[in-house]
């Protein structure tokens, strides 16, 4: 009834189909716009690093992070450098465990975070510094109104619930000028854990804590409202829905329309021109580690064109590694971010605000701080 | 195969002629959209209504005419078609859009060039395909033998508690959810390596096989079930010894629903995007060592370029789709290459 | 497995046992313990890693301020959609299998069979983009329909703008464990005896009679086994759920098409543990526990159920 398998047939077609399938992926060994595989020594002068280091965090600088790489492997042939962008949380706890040579997240560590991952730093300090700062937004759809401006109060007003209709009498109040419709406000906020709500309600907290009486937090405190993941899915969401309102990072909203904020008498629409002023205007947190460089950012500034509704995130690194390699690819990677090069790269990458240049130099300083003896 | 065209009915029996079903399908088109447009629907509300009408009043006419028998089977093949029809549109429509989104960086440059270096427009997916086809090769190297070695246990040597509760916890072992099997399997990895960075497409394979093993061996113990007892005992009947009867009776009649069970489990894990994140890591560059280092993978690459494409956003989302279009490719090819193997392997019959 | 004697019954005494049979037995014996110790190490993690939750900082639990307030309405929220996205794709998925084997003429179906096996391919970030962009929006109008004429239903409530709803997702997920389902009813169809089939024709039954009596009698087990393949899927499935939903994680409702939804344990996993830090991560790997021991208990129900009604047949 069975005949016995063929195998001539088997060894006919299955092997070389099998031996082209893997040697088509391989024979070439390497994507064109690769450097060949010869590793660090074909490369460059001596200055050039070579090795690899991996770094995992905060996704909302990832666009920035793949531009920050691209320039550096640029100067260092030899060196790889990857990011795994597995959100803040995830990257702070990788780099706690030793899992990553540095980490990016959207919030500073706290005085017990930093003491926990000094336990990783070999003997060195976990230090934070900012290096990538982004406006946040209020991004809207809603037909026929082109330049919508809210003050604090309004806009807390219609992310708590309060106002529901678009041509209430605070909207109209900020707006005289508009002709607005009676659609219903669809206020769309982030579902996922973020670094950008937290920002958003801490800038609603500290601008309108009458109306908006959550403290910042990273999961959207109250009920109701439409709820979407990530930065991508509230920009899809507010582009299908006549009437909705959300917040997402500037570089993103391409296509929808985004409102002004008041700022003291002026209305200031996102720019990252105007995220580095309120960044300025902004107090470093004290009582921290030496060398550690955060902000609690000053959403009340009423410096001239500043925009309050912004991100910082920051780049988690040691002063001291057990390998020295790592540090000292660390220590490059690190200087190209905060140098107005690599600064200006992310500009271009992910329409990120290049860091005011006494930042960056404080920033650089506490680079410096990373020791690569061996 | 299967039987077809109403040849049966006797000639005594009064039978629809076969253009009936259009002539009833034409008076619901009519029928639904004039109703639809009268209560204010939409193209949707046509064609439902349409579609009711037609269900309704086709099978009402044949079971008045034909018989309460004969009727009732013209209902069944009107829901079956229709229930057929209704699941295609979404299945359809998913593919359009993959297809017609995924067309837009379709070139030469997307295979050919990784992601290492490029910002904004250009580049590649090179490294992500290889790191996918490595990844997903190793996973069904691990899982395939695994899973219908167990499935042979349990329907060929199987008794008793132990069946029993493996059985039972294969199925439990499909509602694992996958960033949970990413988890384990990075714990795994931190015990045995002591190193807590340690990435790799192994670690990746292994995640993905905690998915994929279930599925394998639910399916393949279903059709190795459904081998006629009678083949393996003709076998035995010959004094052919057990595991020869399997592995040249039950395996080769049963190949092709092992296949479609091994093909089907591949592709549910092929799509998987967290599990690779917390194991395989994520790289721009190519990486061809299984065993060491980051390798990028198709999943990841679609759900970054989504979800963080940087500036333009369209040459991200491109590039996204692209991928996910090539990822259902590589499944097909896969998909082909397991079927070929069936076909050689299949039985003879003569 | 009603027309068919179990194999395993007879072994043994017929065949000849020898060296090359206990190899072989005991290798196929060690896949089948290998896949519980893989089994028992995912538990055993799952449980170790939550335990430090129970000791949680009150403040350290979001929204509700206690565990079982903020699992209950995971738990539900996941059991609904996969119970809903089961209920859509199991009949669908028998009569595309049914179509496959026994209607569509066979070149045709063999394509169609190709089709489907495909879409298992689909990446679930893609169904997830799909849901948010093409099904969606297209289940608006219904949507307000649904909250017209039937909205003293409480599961058809004050309706969303958008579409994002729990039967929104679950509509997706059906779709996404289709493939599966239908694969797996196709090949147990396709087994069906030709002679019963032939005989039940040949007795004058009619086409629909004769699946009734020799094919789906036949591939009940199939059935079972597809579905709950399906149902683990619809359970365990992450990012499709977490695109398409819009959620609210506190909420327990029966609306099944307003704005806020109630979220899935897996979808929840997805959101959160990206941010997540310290005693949040293990509160999530509780929750993934939690979902481990539903999908425990309803593939428990289900095995109970179907070999209780098996007797009857």
């Amino acid at each position: 009834m069975f005949r016995h398998v063929n195998r001539k047939t088997l060894g006919r077609i299955v092997l070389p189909a099998t031996l082209a399938l893997s040697l088509g992926l391989t024979a070439c060994g390497g994507a064109a716009n690769e450097a060949s595989s010869g590793g660090g020594s074909s490369s460059g002068g001596s200055s050039a690093l070579s090795g690899s280091i991996n770094g995992a965090g905060s996704s909302a600088q990832s666009a920035a992070m793949t531009a920050w790489i691209a320039g550096f492997q640029q100067a260092n042939s030899g060196a790889q450098v990857n990011y795994d962008a597995v959100g803040s949380g995830a990257g702070v706890e990788q780099f706690t465990n030793k899992g990553v040579a540095f980490a990016g997240s959207d919030k500073y560590l706290t005085s017990d975070q930093l003491t926990a991952a000094n336990a990783a730093c070999a003997g060195g300090a976990a230090l934070d510094i900012p290096t990538y700062v982004s406006p946040i937004a209020v991004a809207y759809n809603l037909k026929g109104v082109d330049d919508l401006q809210l003050s604090p109060t309004t806009l807390a007003g219609i992310f708590a619930g309060t106002i529901t209709s678009w041509d209430d009498a605070a909207i109209k109040a900020d707006n005289p000028k508009a002709d607005l419709p009676s659609t219903k406000i669809t206020p769309v906020h982030r579902s996922d854990k973020s670094g950008t709500t937290n920002n958003f309600t801490d800038y609603l907290n500290k601008t309108a804590p009458e109306t908006w009486t959550s403290a910042a937090t990273e999961t959207w405190p109250i009920n109701g409202g439409e709820s979407a993941k990530g930065t991508s899915g509230v920009v899809a969401v507010l582009k299908g829905g006549d009437g909705t309102i959300g917040y997402a990072d500037e570089s993103q909203v391409s296509g929808l329309q985004t409102a002004k904020v008041k700022v003291g008498s002026s209305w200031n629409g996102p720019t990252a021109d105007g995220a580095a002023k309120a960044l300025t205007d902004s107090k470093a947190v004290s009582g921290r580690p030496d060398g550690d460089l955060v902000f609690d950012v000053n959403r009340t500034t009423t410096a001239d064109g500043a925009y309050p509704v912004l991100l910082v995130s920051y780049e988690i690194f040691c002063t001291k590694y057990a390998n020295a390699d790592q540090a000292k690819l660390v220590k490059g990677l690190l200087t190209y971010i905060v140098s107005s090069e690599g600064q200006q790269a992310a500009a271009k990458a992910a329409g990120s605000a290049p860091l005011p240049s006494e930042i960056a130099s404080k920033a650089k300083e506490s680079v410096d701080k990373i020791s690569t003896d061996s | 195969m299967s039987p077809r065209g109403p040849r049966y009915g006797s000639r005594t029996q009064r039978q629809l002629p076969n253009w009936f079903l259009g002539v009833t399908g034409v008076g619901s088109v009519v029928v639904g959209t004039a109703g639809a447009l009268g209560l204010g629907g939409g193209p949707v509300a046509c064609v439902v209504l349409a579609l009711v009408i037609f269900v309704i009043g086709s099978s009402g006419i044949a079971i008045a005419v034909e018989g309460r028998r004969r009727g009732i089977n013209r209902l069944a093949t009107i829901l079956v078609c229709t229930a057929f029809g209704i699941a295609m549109v979404p299945l359809v429509s998913v593919v359009y859009v993959v297809i017609k989104n995924g067309l837009a960086r379709f070139d030469v440059q997307f295979f050919t060039y990784s992601l290492s270096g490029v910002i904004g427009a250009g580049g590649g997916a090179y490294h992500a395909i290889v790191g996918t086809v490595y990844i997903t090769l190793l996973t069904a190297v691990i899982s395939v033998p695994i899973g219908i070695l167990c499935s042979i246990y349990l329907v060929e040597y199987g008794r008793g508690p132990l069946a029993r509760a493996i059985t039972f916890f294969v199925d439990v072992m499909t509602g694992i959810p996958s960033i949970v099997a990413g988890l384990f399997a990075f714990a795994l990895f931190e015990l045995v390596t002591q190193d807590p960075g340690y990435r790799s497409g192994l670690a990746g394979a292994v995640a993905l096989s905690v998915l994929m093993i279930p599925v394998v061996v639910r399916s393949t113990e279903e059709v190795l079930r459904l081998v006629p007892a009678e083949l393996r005992e003709a076998s035995y009947a010959l004094g052919t010894r057990k595991w020869k009867t399997i592995v040249r009776i039950v395996l080769p009649t049963a190949i092709g629903g092992i296949v479609t069970g091994v093909t089907i489990s591949i592709a549910r894990v092929t799509g998987e995007t967290a599990p690779l994140l917390l194991t395989a890591g994520f790289s721009n560059a190519t990486n061809t060592n299984l065993f060491d280092g980051r390798m990028a993978n198709l999943p990841e690459y679609i759900y970054f370029q989504f979800t963080n494409p940087g500036v333009p956003v369209q040459a991200g989302v491109d590039r996204a789709w692209t991928a996910a279009l090539v990822l259902i490719m590589i499944v097909m090819l896969l998909n082909l290459l397991a079927r070929l193997v069936a076909r050689i392997f299949r039985p003879k019959i003569s | 497995m009603t027309t068919i004697s179990s194999p395993s019954a007879r072994r043994g005494r017929r065949a000849r046992q020898s060296g090359g049979d206990a190899v072989f037995a005991g290798v196929s014996l060690a896949a089948g313990i290998a896949i519980l110790v893989v089994l028992a190490g995912v538990a055993v993690f799952l449980i170790v890693q939550s335990v430090p939750a129970f000791s949680a900082a009150k403040s350290d639990i979001p929204g509700a301020g206690s565990l079982l307030g903020y699992l209950a309405p995971l738990a539900f929220g996941t059991v609904l959609s996969a119970v809903l996205a089961l209920l859509f794709a199991v009949p669908l998925a028998v009569a595309i299998a049914l179509f496959i084997t026994h209607y569509a003429p066979r070149r045709l179906a063999q394509a169609l069979g190709y089709l489907v096996d495909l879409l298992a391919a689909v990446p679930s970030v893609v169904f997830g983009l799909w849901g948010i962009f093409w099904l969606a929006p297209k289940l608006v109008p219904l949507y307000l329909w649904l909250n017209d004429n039937l909205g003293f239903l409480p599961i058809f409530g004050s309706p969303s703008v958008t579409g994002r709803t729990i039967l929104t997702a679950s509509l997706v997920l059906a779709v996404m464990i289709l493939p599966i389902v239908t694969a797996i009813c196709r090949e147990v169809f396709l087994q069906a005896p030709k002679l019963q089939e032939e005989a039940a024709l040949a007795l004058g039954a009619t086409r629909w009679e004769m699946i009734r009596m020799a094919v789906l009698p036949f591939g009940r087990a199939g059935i079972v086994s597809g579905a709950m393949l399906g149902l683990g899927r619809a359970l365990g499935e992450t990012l499709a759920v977490a695109l398409v939903l819009s959620v609210d994680p506190t909420l327990i409702t029966a609306n099944l098409i307003g704005t806020t939804n109630p979220s899935t344990i897996a979808a929840n996993i997805a959101l959160q543990f990206p941010e997540s830090f310290g005693v949040s991560v293990n509160i999530l790997i509780l929750s993934g526990l939690l979902l481990f021991v539903i999908t425990f208990v309803v593939n428990l129900a289900a095995r109970t159920i179907v070999a209780k009604s098996a007797v009857k047949v």
